[in-house]
């Protein structure tokens, strides 16, 4: 039968455009689906040029096989927890004087509220300023070296400010062995991550440095490895996202390292410390996954010709991301976007920081934001309903390569995480990866005021569409 | 007056869907003024001229969503704003549960493996590429979208004749294929003969009239505007009648189109001798001299082509009912006209009803004018102003630059025709009524009103104003052919059966040299 017999003996139809069309053709009892189109690159004709011209058919097949590539190693990533130490210990290059915080590079000038905050409270806690005022002194004196922790194979959450004395989880990728790192979750909601650096804040971290950091790096020198994609994936089926809802794989973690923490060889009223701490947010974990991420999507960046997303954080102030055949520290920016959701009674939209942390980078693995369809409990938290967290979890389908098989989601009959952001498509489609994250106030000092749902700018992802172009062209 | 700027980034919405709203938001108690439109340079101009120029607009890019709106005071616009958000969460929630929406064509594609047609209504500048990529899968196109470049409409066209596909448009805005309506289209019996057709409303009034004298259709093949001109060559006619020929169940084909290009009208007869199947031949205005040559059928209107359609496909003539023309009626309307009423307006939504009535008014008069006349010297100077007979094609560019087309929005229409009413020169005020898939809800309904207006304005002004309705439509569409004909005949419009009837009666109506 010809395309044209097949025409004359009934129609089965896409409909890109005005939706009465469609409509028409269901009341007439045939098949037609509604696409919801919108213009590429939002109008963009440099944009759409540079989509065009990477649609050719022999750019096509090599972005293709790069994609592949680097969808398999995101993957087939098997990040371990293979231990604790100080970040001067173990992280690369960190210095005495070196101040990481989350998101793209940025000056102390530009830093907005919350981050000012962290650093001087870390510039404090070094021991580097003896108070507050002395450390912004310090920070603006061209002496610190700031950078971003993804710079540096970390990971931060909210203001991510890591010094050289914070204690950092060191994750391993049992397949490609490339390693990464992220600082302890401080718990509360007045901690330095969220800009309040007052004297609590400085005991605790104290108290992290001395007694919960130590204990947790003797405990996992018994321990050995812990798999960390294993524990995520029993987690994600029982109703994580590991992003913002941790309670699940905050147990499963801490259940790993309950008999090592027991068997160190430290006082039990110092354990009993620990595991009191652990269990006063759920958010225990939260950075755990975070350095997952990281370690699987670093082993995915650097393949030429890839329009694989591998970073997404911001730092308060911009939005940045990196794509992995732009290789090393080729940023593309834009402005951090406000977060949209409920707030703690009191504060209001004005009260608002803009989009912080570098808990992006796991909605960039396919958690978070993308993973709601498994977690229906956190529409509680960042507004919205259950069909809105399912429907999160589909769209993100639109803008992604694969399915990760090794995390699924059982609502969606247990359907892989979406893996492989691409470029071309959120571009392409206007479609921009959702990320659910915290709100912090916009004031060093305060803390945590709410969360909800915010989205990448999209000039990030234009940018990097162009870089991409020029990249394949030369 | 204060004024109020939403700016919603990268949020689009169809030009359609944003007419709705912004016709809504219009409505709502205390707005002066609501536009809500994309932030096209094109749209920002039209913000430009009317003083509605603000910093975020001028920001804003071709993805924004603007809406602006203006009240007389501060707490008026801003009290209005919820009720405009209202009105996007309204249409959210007419979409039905659990139905499968996609971002791209690729999407639906990976998801729909059977799909065989995509129909392609977006703005011109996007519309080839979502074609192409159609085509490249392998799917037939029906692209409503007009002002798309001739280069991309021959490149398509050729893309899909290599591929065996139909590539119908830009500019088609009718077809029925496998027995389902598409876009603008009515429910017309199943048959057995089939239409090429590269005028729209040309296409759908021959299938109505088919329906009328007792014939079906198998299928009715879009072409688009543009197809017969002279760089596209006519290849979709002409691979639209060869598909119809190919087909077992079409027993007569009829191609409908304004008088083609001189090369493609050579090309398209080459085929009708070729065909073994009878072809009639509805270029309105073209020579039967040649069709005939190439053994076709001609027929000078699309009433006749129907009607010789019916007759080739095996019904019985003398079984059909004609619709004869009422000489009487003609001559009772003729009288009921003062010696200065002397003229016709033709007030049209379909631009080949109102090609078809203007040829049948030239056939009597010399001083025929319109904003689609052939001949520059009858062109209209001013569209706006009528001038002896005038048939005005209301669904034109110049009309629908910025508005929705007057099938959908009766508003420019009913004003023309109010304006029209009260021109003592008027004999006779010519409407059409346009029903089936994609038309108005109620069409007559909408423009009662303005009928009935009209003509007290006429009476009190001492004279009869004769207006001549024609519905094209069946008895299967929905409002149908008979109510809404009904609705009209209860106001005291006289109904034309055909566009064919409706430019005989108009022309009777004032012909006081002739009879019809």
């Amino acid at each position: 039968m010809s395309q044209i017999d097949r025409l004359f003996k009934g129609v089965d139809v896409v409909n890109v455009g005005i939706e009465f069309f469609k409509d028409d053709i269901v009341k007439q009892g045939a098949r037609a689906v509604q696409v919801d189109w919108r213009p590429p690159g939002g109008g963009n004709v440099e944009v759409i040029a540079a989509l065009d011209r990477l649609a050719s058919a022999s750019v096509t097949e090599r972005i293709e096989a790069a994609n592949q590539q680097a969808v398999e190693r995101i993957i087939n990533s098997r990040p371990m927890l293979v231990g604790f130490g100080r970040a001067i210990d173990v992280v690369p290059g960190m210095t005495r004087e070196t101040i990481l915080h989350a998101g793209p590079p940025i000056t102390w000038q530009r830093m907005n509220g919350a981050m000012k905050g962290a650093v001087t409270g870390a510039l404090v806690f070094e021991g580097l300023a003896t108070d507050l005022s002395e450390a912004a002194q310090l920070a603006a004196s061209g002496e610190i070296h700031f950078a971003p922790c993804h710079e540096f194979g970390c990971v931060g959450s909210m203001a991510g400010v890591t010094s050289a004395s914070m204690t950092m989880h060191v994750v391993r990728n049992k397949i490609y062995g490339n390693v990464a790192y992220t600082n302890l979750s401080e718990q509360m909601a007045k901690i330095l991550r969220m800009g309040a650096n007052d004297a609590s804040v400085i005991e605790r971290l104290n108290w992290m440095r001395d007694v919960l950091g130590p204990i947790l790096t003797a405990a996992m020198q018994t321990a050995g490895e812990i798999d960390l994609r294993l524990l995520l994936s029993q987690a994600l089926h029982m109703g994580d996202e590991c992003h913002n809802r941790n309670n699940a794989c905050t147990a499963l973690l801490i259940q790993a390292l309950t008999p090592h923490i027991l068997e160190t060889d430290f006082p039990t009223a110092q354990k009993r410390q620990v595991f009191d701490f652990v269990a006063s947010s759920d958010y225990f974990s939260g950075p755990t996954w975070m350095a997952l991420c990281k370690c699987a999507l670093d082993a995915a960046h650097g393949i030429p010709d890839s329009t694989i997303v591998t970073t997404m954080c911001r730092n308060g102030v911009e939005f940045g991301i990196r794509v992995s055949g732009l290789p090393g520290n080729t940023w593309f920016t834009g402005p951090a976007q406000p977060v949209i959701g409920p707030m703690f009674a009191g504060y209001k939209r004005e009260d608002s920081g803009l989009d912080i942390g570098d808990s992006a980078i796991t909605e960039t693995y396919g958690l978070g934001g993308f993973a709601m369809a498994a977690a229906p409990a956190i529409v509680a938290l960042v507004g919205g309903t259950i069909d809105d967290a399912i429907a999160f979890s589909v769209n993100m389908a639109e803008i992604t390569t694969a399915q990760n098989p090794n995390v699924t989601i059982p609502l969606l009959n247990f359907r892989g995480i979406a893996s492989g952001i691409d470029v071309r498509k959120v571009v392409q489609t206007g479609i921009l990866p959702v990320i659910s994250t915290a709100i912090a106030h916009k004031d060093a000092g305060i803390g945590m005021i709410g969360a909800g749902i915010t989205y990448p700018p999209a000039e990030c992802f234009d940018k990097a569409l162009l870089a991409l172009v020029a990249a394949t062209e030369a | 007056m204060a004024i109020k700027v939403v700016i919603k980034p990268n949020t689009y919405f169809d030009s359609v869907t944003l007419m709705s709203l912004s016709t809504k938001a219009n409505q709502i108690d205390g707005v002066d003024q609501a536009v809500i439109a994309m932030g096209t340079a094109m749209n920002k101009g039209v913000l430009r001229n009317v003083g509605l120029m603000t910093p975020e607009v001028e920001a804003a890019g071709n993805g924004d969503l603007l809406i602006v709106v203006t009240a007389a005071s501060a707490e008026r616009c801003e009290s209005a704003l919820p009720e405009i958000e209202a009105l996007f969460n309204q249409r959210n929630q007419a979409r039905s549960a659990g139905e499968t929406r996609y971002a791209t064509l690729d999407g639906a594609l990976r998801q729909s493996s059977e799909a065989n047609l995509a129909i392609i209504s977006v703005p011109g500048e996007y519309a080839a590429r979502e074609a192409r990529k159609a085509l490249e899968h392998g799917l037939h196109v029906l692209m409503f979208s007009d002002n798309v470049s001739v280069d991309d409409e021959l490149q398509l066209k050729q893309i899909a004749h290599d591929k065996g596909l139909l590539m119908m448009g830009p500019d088609c805005g009718t077809a029925i294929l496998g027995r389902v309506g598409l876009c603008f289209a009515n429910a017309v019996r199943p048959g057995n003969i089939g239409i090429v057709g590269a005028s729209g409303t040309g296409s759908q009034e021959v299938s109505v009239r088919i329906h009328d004298f007792g014939g079906g259709i198998t299928q009715l093949i879009g072409t688009g505007g543009r197809d017969m001109s002279e760089r596209v060559g006519g290849i979709m006619m002409i691979d639209g009648l060869r598909a119809l020929a190919a087909d077992p169940a079409t027993a007569v084909i009829v191609l409908v189109s304004k008088p083609p290009a001189k090369s493609v009208e050579e090309k398209v007869l080459a085929e009708i001798k070729a065909c073994a199947k009878p072809v009639v031949v509805c270029f309105l205005g073209g020579s039967e001299e040649a069709v005939t040559r190439a053994g076709g059928h001609f027929a000078r209107t699309t009433k006749e082509a129907a009607l010789r359609a019916v007759v080739l496909a095996g019904h019985d003539e003398q079984h059909i009912n004609k619709r004869a023309l009422n000489l009487p009626l003609i001559d009772e309307v003729r009288a009921k006209l003062t010696p200065q009423q002397q003229h016709i307006r033709g007030l049209l939504c379909g631009g080949t009803l109102c090609y078809e009535l203007m040829l049948l008014a030239q056939q009597r008069f010399t001083n025929v004018y319109s904003n689609i006349a052939k001949d520059p010297s009858y062109q209209l100077p001013d569209v706006n102003i009528s001038r002896e007979h005038s048939f005005i094609d209301l669904g034109d560019d110049e009309f629908t630059r910025g508005r929705p087309h007057p099938m959908i929005d009766p508003t420019l229409r009913i004003a023309r025709l109010l304006q029209e009413a009260e021109d003592p020169s008027v004999g006779v005020i010519v409407l059409d009524f346009i029903l089936g898939f994609g038309a108005h809800e109620d069409p007559v309904g909408v423009t009662l009103p303005a009928i009935r207006e009209c003509k007290q304005r006429a009476a009190s002004a001492g004279r009869h104003l004769e207006i001549l309705g024609y519905v094209l439509g069946t008895d299967a569409d929905a409002p149908s052919l008979h109510e809404q004909t009904a609705m009209l005949a209860a106001a005291g419009v006289t109904i034309a059966s055909s566009c064919t009837n409706a430019g005989l009666l108009a022309r009777g109506f004032v012909d006081r040299g002739a009879s019809a």
